[in-house]
């Protein structure tokens, strides 16, 4: 099975794993288990279970925009989020 | 700045026809905008940028013919990890990378992605502000 992993070194492997830890949200956080194994399968089936999870809000934003466009004077609401960007 | 791009976006899309399409019909829009904003701001450096950009703007003779990137037909990694295989799903352009590289691409990807959705519910929350007042 990791027979293509050996090429690369177990070191690079880890390095990146422990960025995607940094980048997932303290709610998808663990504590740290014994094995870096371990640790690792467990990231990347919470690096996937938020992937999906973006992926559901961007499909539910995109609704709730389309509402609020249909609804709203849009550009007034640009021109502010825009401004509000800017400041931040 | 993909803030900007991602507005401009949306402008068109109202723009597009308003009342004429279905709720749903500009859902899909804006969703299919989100994604190729987040893309083409990612720039072509990054294999998910590309391959999403591959995927939505698929028609047939409309500009991005670069031939260098067109080249890598390696055969889909088959691995024995399912989360691995998991993960060559969810990030596009994942099928055929190396190992090492498919961890650097879903890093940066939910970077982005994070980031898109960090930008739409501020939209969405001045455009509801934006509601409220009148």
């Amino acid at each position: 099975m990791s027979g293509r992993r050996s090429r690369i070194s177990e070191e690079e492997i880890n390095e990146l794993i422990s960025k995607l830890q940094i980048l997932l949200p303290d709610n998808y956080h663990h504590r740290h288990r014994g094995s870096s194994r371990a640790s690792a399968a467990t990231l990347l089936k919470e690096t996937c279970n938020y992937i999906k999870s973006l992926h559901k809000e961007v499909s539910e934003l995109s609704g709730q925009l389309s509402e609020l466009m249909a609804a709203t004077d849009f550009n007034g609401a640009q021109a502010e989020v825009l401004q509000s960007i800017f400041r931040s | 700045m993909v803030a900007l791009r991602f507005l401009r976006a949306l402008s068109l899309v109202r723009c597009s026809g308003p009342g004429a399409r279905s709720p749903s019909y500009r859902a899909r829009g804006i969703r299919r905008a989100a994604y190729a904003c987040m893309a083409a701001s990612a720039g072509p450096r990054r294999a998910w940028s590309r391959a999403l950009l591959r995927k939505i703007r698929r028609r047939p003779g409309r500009g991005l013919r670069r031939p260098r990137a067109v080249i890598r037909r390696r055969r889909p990694v088959g691995g024995g990890d399912p989360l691995e295989v998991a993960l060559r799903r969810l990030v596009p352009g994942g099928g055929c990378m190396e190992y090492c590289r498919l961890l650097e691409e879903a890093a940066d990807y939910v970077k982005c992605l994070a980031m898109q959705v960090r930008l739409m519910q501020t939209i969405v929350d001045s455009a509801s502000h934006v509601n409220s007042i009148d």
